[in-house]
């Protein structure tokens, strides 16, 4: 059992959590994720690494409430536990000294994007960090990212905050006249995969970090099959990074919609349960 | 012979095909006491016992035999469980018919069939388990002889955990998954080795002091390097691990699986269970699956009980080359499986929406026989055709899985990609390090596991004992 420690409301349905994973905390790297499953009945489901507290052997992080699961565990409160955590899972990102790096993000991608940036930063990188969302209030981990960040950029698609567009616009400024060495984007897979396309129009190699369906995400069942470069990876042992420039969007945004209809089914019974409870 | 010994075995209660495709039960119903009995009095109990020396784990099988139709099932038990950790779910898994049954005496009889040993196992297994006592285990007290860290924690490692504590080691089995069990509990389905039997079997095997740590997976979640420091000795048990896919063109549409994928679904997850339990399955109409072992059976089974109206097996070879046990063959025939013999899927043809729609397939025939000694089969040219699928289910093997390898990579593997190790005792290339069942042979079955995992247990202990000797006359 992982006890939940602390847990926040940081955005319309974001949910920042830190829960108690002492072999997760101290063997987690960047870009790592856990497969969490919150009860002895739920699903299994990927989850990004947003930090980690060696100290205090606890994991962070961060998700939005979409189907069942994630709606479950925004009902969990401090003191309460989540059955399984399985991880540090997946290959760690590439930390070296790149040169000058272009971090993109959106919605909760951005967690998963903290903890590369300030390893990033901490080798000695000039760190561009571009953070987008609908609106100022979703763009999440903004007074973090700016700590690690020589540059911040941030744009909202209705211009509360900073740029009005999305993030490609941004990354078109931040790569304005100079050469960017390396570029990671983690977000949304539709912004993924625009975020590929404009790295690859500006000539700018690419990570992504890739969100397929899992079930035991130690590479035994498959289910996370993912095209890149017309091959067939597993996102769970093979990434979750791979080359942005490589990735089959469409054969990704396809294997999401596998289970829609079970996923809404799920979630409109849980919703009734819980409401005829309150 | 005796005139007196029954020719056939006797017969054994079994959930009717009609009735069972549509739950998940288990099939066989096992022996009553009278049956087994009965069944026990066909042992001619010989000297020789060649049943004794068909069985990877060398249980005393006519002992066992003699002391159930003695009626002192307490006796057959503790006979059975001082040779198997596992024996509810060595009678209902094993090939019994190719190893102890295979070769026996009785069996060799014309118009004979051999004792059903495997039925005779299990009914022990379980009516110990319903009497509700079982023995107080043989807790070795006092200052253990050394401490063992078993990795993964299926039948290779829950035998070799096992045994290890019966001889006083301290023993602690480390498992990704957040169940034990490895493939007893998301690989073979509930309807032939009930989840409740492999965690009753679990749970003695706690009672001999046997530590077992969930969610934790070697190379990640601890290092082996930590492992190395804590621990006198390692069994590496962790399974092959991977699912292979054939490789043809629509693998990654949606509806396409590996065994595994569906397997783990619907055993470990409990998606036969949707919405009760989160995981979802899709619910198909029309299901192929591809390949001829057991795996293949508990698939296209699994998918029949899901509400599946059309399941096909596609295998490349025929019925006299399938890997399957002869006995889930059957009951897959019973319960109206198809099969589609010389018949190898070239390609996953998509509709719009980029779900399966058929499996093109191409016919084969056999020409010679291969390493493997079956004969190859050969693509006829311009054969193919198309089969109506809305699933498709690939069930041709397993590649060994990396995650744990490649954490440690002074361990030498063969070309295949497995742990090389001494078939005899288990040992890797290097020093306390053993491993068993299939990341050293790839795909086996879980008797030949336990056998790995019995032998690597004898080994570890001389290796552990060897060497406190040698530090005690320094």
């Amino acid at each position: 059992m992982h006890a939940i420690l602390e847990k926040r409301l940081i955005a319309p349905n974001e949910y920042d959590m830190w829960v108690e994973a002492p072999k997760v905390a101290s063997h987690a790297r960047p870009g790592q994720f856990v497969v969490v499953r919150p009860t002895p009945k739920g699903e299994r489901i990927p989850l990004t690494i947003a930090d980690y507290d060696l100290k205090r052997g606890s994991i962070r992080f961060i998700f939005q409430a979409v189907g069942k699961t994630t709606h479950q565990m925004a009902r969990f409160e401090v003191g309460d536990s989540l059955s399984d955590v399985l991880g540090p899972l997946g290959r760690p990102s590439e930390i070296k000294k790149w040169g000058t790096v272009m971090l993109v993000g959106g919605g909760v991608g951005i967690a998963a994007l903290f903890p590369i940036l300030r390893e990033l930063k901490r080798v000695g990188n000039y760190t561009i960090t571009v953070l987008g969302g609908r609106s100022s209030e979703l763009v999440i981990m903004k007074d973090e990212c700016r700590r690690y960040s020589d540059e911040l950029i941030i744009t909202t698609d209705d211009g509360s905050e900073g740029i009005k567009g999305v993030v490609t616009e941004g990354m078109r400024v931040a790569s304005e006249g100079r050469k960017i060495d390396q570029a990671w984007a983690i977000g949304p897979t539709i912004m993924m995969k625009f975020a590929s396309l404009a790295a690859k129009e500006m000539g700018i190699p690419i990570w992504v970090s890739l969100n397929p369906i899992m079930v035991d995400g130690t590479g035994m069942c498959g289910g996370c099959r993912v095209e890149v470069g017309g091959e067939v990876r597993f996102a769970c042992v093979d990434g979750p990074e791979f080359d942005g420039w490589a990735v089959n969007w469409d054969v990704l945004m396809r294997r999401l919609q596998q289970y829609k209809e079970e996923e809404k089914l799920s979630l409109e019974q849980y919703m009734a349960e819980v409401e005829s409870v309150v | 012979m005796s005139p007196k010994v029954r020719q056939k075995k006797v017969p054994i209660a079994e959930q009717k095909p009609e009735e069972r495709i549509r739950n998940f039960n288990e099939v066989c119903l096992g022996y009553t006491m009278e049956e087994a009995i009965e069944e026990g009095m066909r042992c001619l109990q010989c000297k020789n016992a060649p049943c004794v020396a068909g069985c990877p784990v060398t249980i005393d099988i006519p002992g066992f035999i003699k002391a159930l139709r003695e009626g002192n099932i307490d006796e057959s038990w503790k006979i059975l469980s001082s040779a198997t950790n596992l024996p509810a779910v060595c009678g209902r898994v094993c090939p019994q018919e190719t190893q102890c049954e295979g070769v026996c005496t009785l069996g060799r009889g014309k118009d004979f069939e051999p004792v059903a040993i495997g039925k005779l196992e299990r009914f022990v297994a379980d009516w110990k388990a319903g009497s509700g006592v079982q023995s107080a285990p043989v807790v070795h007290r006092g200052e253990p002889k050394g401490k063992v860290a078993i990795v993964g924690s299926g039948p290779a490692g829950l035998t070799a955990a096992g045994d290890l504590a019966k001889m006083g080691y301290r023993v602690k089995i480390y498992e990704a998954l957040h169940e034990p069990g490895g493939v007893l509990m998301y690989g073979i389905p509930e309807f032939r080795l009930p989840k409740a039997i492999v965690r009753r079997e679990i749970e003695n095997i706690k009672l001999l002091d046997v530590e077992v740590e969930v969610d934790t997976a070697v190379g990640r979640s601890i290092t082996v390097e930590e492992l190395r420091g804590e621990y006198d000795a390692i069994f590496i048990g962790t399974g092959a691990g991977t699912p292979r896919f054939i490789g043809i063109p629509g693998t990654t549409l949606n509806g396409v699986y590996s065994a595994s994928e569906f397997l783990t679904r619907v055993n470990l997850m409990h998606a036969y269970r949707f919405p009760e339990y989160d995981t979802p399955i899709k619910k198909l109409k029309n299901v192929v699956v591809v390949g001829g072992g057991n795996v293949a059976m508990d698939a296209a089974r699994s998918a029949l009980r899901l509400g599946a109206e059309h399941v096909t097996v596609a295998y490349r070879r025929t019925q006299a080359e399938m890997p399957a046990r002869v006995e889930e063959y059957h009951h897959a025939v019973e319960e109206g499986i198809e099969f589609c013999w010389l018949t190898n899927p070239v390609e996953y043809v998509g509709d719009e929406r980029g779900w399966v729609k058929a499996v093109n397939c191409i016919r084969m025939e056999l020409g010679e026989p291969d390493e493997s000694g079956r004969r190859r089969p050969i693509p006829v040219p311009g054969s193919e055709f198309l089969l109506e699928a809305d699933g498709a289910i690939e069930a041709i093997g397993q590649g060994s899985n990396k995650v744990l390898l490649d954490a440690f990579p002074e361990l030498k593997l063969n070309k295949h990609g497995y742990i090389v190790a001494d078939p005899e005792t288990g040992a890797t290339s290097v020093e306390g390090v053993f491993a068993g069942g299939d990341i050293v042979t790839g795909a086996a079955t879980v008797i030949l596991a336990m056998g790995a995992g019995k032998n690597a247990a004898k080994a570890i202990d001389e290796y552990i004992s060897t060497k406190r000797l040698k530090a005690a006359s320094r």
